[in-house]
């Protein structure tokens, strides 16, 4: 790791003051992504700004039918929250399967979102529930947010403060993880909101997170299974690793999403 | 080099360190407490694990600056009066290691598991929660049997 310089800000004003002030400077949440990533020397900012004090950027609260969860956020908060719980449960399960109990205790839902890991968890419920993502200055809707492998609409210094999670109706994430990484090979979460339904996968698609528009339309008409009887998946676009080829990929996403549809029919 | 304070198994410490310094680092070459493992050093293996405000986290991935004012409890910090501590305790009944290098924070990852699952833990769970340590030797068998032990004995002592 190069050396940088370190700056605690107690406030997400103050943090992005601090930004907008010093060049090539990052911000740490978690560190879960950041710390790595510096280690292997694939980033060397010059400074960091440590969030980790700025309690302004945590917490989780009720807001119409709105779950606003902070930035700050970790996803053994999420995982364990009563509210998320009992509003949009596959929310809290999908943060309990994220790494392992150590990375739960530190990694944020800000960090993830910001970070955009083609095999993360987060993108996919941020983009199946059609959330908000507030920032410092704007509100950037899920949909315009997600610019592929690692990249987001977050300019330069932009600071994620909040997202905001609409309450969907029924929703359910279902991960067919790497066992040794615990990220998802495919990961889907289906949402259903009045009669709109949204399918996004993630861990798939060469350009990081996506949202399957056949099968939304599909389960648009029937929010069921069987509702996908006949229907497949493309390879094309999807990616091929050493973990899996594009087809198995493709073939996880109908299983997949099967699986997420009876789970959120069954709750 | 800025200067940061925090107390290690109820000993109040503080150093002046360069901000890259990783926690790990921090415990083993400023306070000499050898016992935190630095296995991977990509945050996978678990070697690492320790305490910090009552919660396990991968010391390898956490700098130490960040941690000012923390409480931290390292492997070292569990046996109290010459006594070992029952998740200890329990590895050793069960022959829960073979090279030990794992060890450190497989217990500090038990301990933790208990603090928040109970002492009554069932294989699965163990196994479950176990996913972010990595043992080369053991096959595990004899961690998950240890910490079930290790549960049930700590289980009187935890409120
Ligand atoms: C062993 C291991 C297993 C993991 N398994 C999984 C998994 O199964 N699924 C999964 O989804 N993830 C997994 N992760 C990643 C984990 O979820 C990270 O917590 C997450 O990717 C990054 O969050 P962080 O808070 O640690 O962010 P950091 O690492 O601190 O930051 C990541 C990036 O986001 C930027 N950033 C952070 N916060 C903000 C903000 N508020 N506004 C703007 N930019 C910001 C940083 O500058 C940095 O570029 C794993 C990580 C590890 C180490
Ligand atoms: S050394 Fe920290 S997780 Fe391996
Ligand atoms: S006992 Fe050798 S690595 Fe676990």
């Amino acid at each position: 790791m190069y050396a940088f310089t370190y700056h605690r800000p107690d406030t997400a004003r103050k943090a992005v003051n601090t930004a907008t002030k010093a060049e090539d400077v990052k911000f740490l949440a978690g560190g879960m992504t950041l710390l790595p990533t510096m280690k292997q020397r694939l980033a060397a900012p010059a400074g960091l700004i440590d969030l980790s004090r700025c309690d302004d950027m945590r917490g989780i609260e009720l807001k119409g039918r709105n779950v606003v969860i902070g930035a700050m956020t970790r996803h053994f908060d999420v995982a364990n929250s009563e509210l998320v719980r009992e509003k949009i449960p596959a929310l809290a399960e999908l943060a309990g399967m994220i790494g392992d109990p150590a990375v739960r205790h530190r990694g944020t839902i800000g960090g993830s979102v910001a970070n955009n890991d083609p095999a993360a968890d987060y993108p996919s419920a941020v983009l199946a529930l059609g959330a908000t993502i507030i920032t410092n200055k704007r509100k950037i809707a899920a949909d315009d947010y997600f610019k592929g492998l690692f990249e987001t609409a977050l300019e330069e210094g932009e600071l994620i403060t909040k997202i905001s999670f609409p309450i969907p109706a029924k929703a359910a994430y279902e991960k067919f993880r790497n066992p040794a990484s615990r990220y998802a090979i495919v990961g889907v979460f289906v949402a259903k909101k009045g009669r709109d339904v949204r399918v996004a996968v993630t861990g798939a698609g060469s350009n990081g997170v996506f949202r399957a528009a056949k099968f939304e339309a599909a389960l648009t008409a029937n929010f069921r299974p069987k509702g996908l009887d006949g229907l497949t998946f493309s390879a094309d676009g999807l990616n091929t690793d050493m973990h899996a080829d594009a087809e198995y990929r493709a073939h996880l996403i109908t299983v997949m999403t099967r699986r997420a549809v009876q789970k959120a029919i069954s709750r | 080099m800025p200067k940061v304070s925090m107390t290690v198994n109820g000993q109040p410490v503080s150093a002046n360190v360069d901000p890259r310094t990783l926690l790990v680092q921090f415990l083993r070459e400023n306070l000499s407490l050898t016992g935190t493992h630095v296995g991977c050093d990509t945050s996978q293996c678990g070697c690492c694990v320790v305490h910090v405000n009552g919660e396990a986290l991968k010391s390898c991935t956490a700098l130490a600056i960040s941690l000012e004012g923390a409480q931290v409890t390292t492997i070292e910090g569990l046996a109290q009066d010459g006594k070992l501590h029952p998740m200890q305790e329990a590895f050793r009944e069960n022959h829960g290691l073979q090279c030990g290098f794992c060890t450190p924070g497989m217990i500090m990852t038990a301990v933790d598991m208990v603090r928040r699952s109970g002492g009554d833990l069932d294989e699965k769970t163990i196994r479950h929660e176990l996913e972010g340590n990595i043992c080369r030797c053991t096959g595990y068998h004899n961690i998950v049997k240890a910490i079930a032990a290790g549960a049930a004995a700590m289980a009187p002592a935890a409120e």
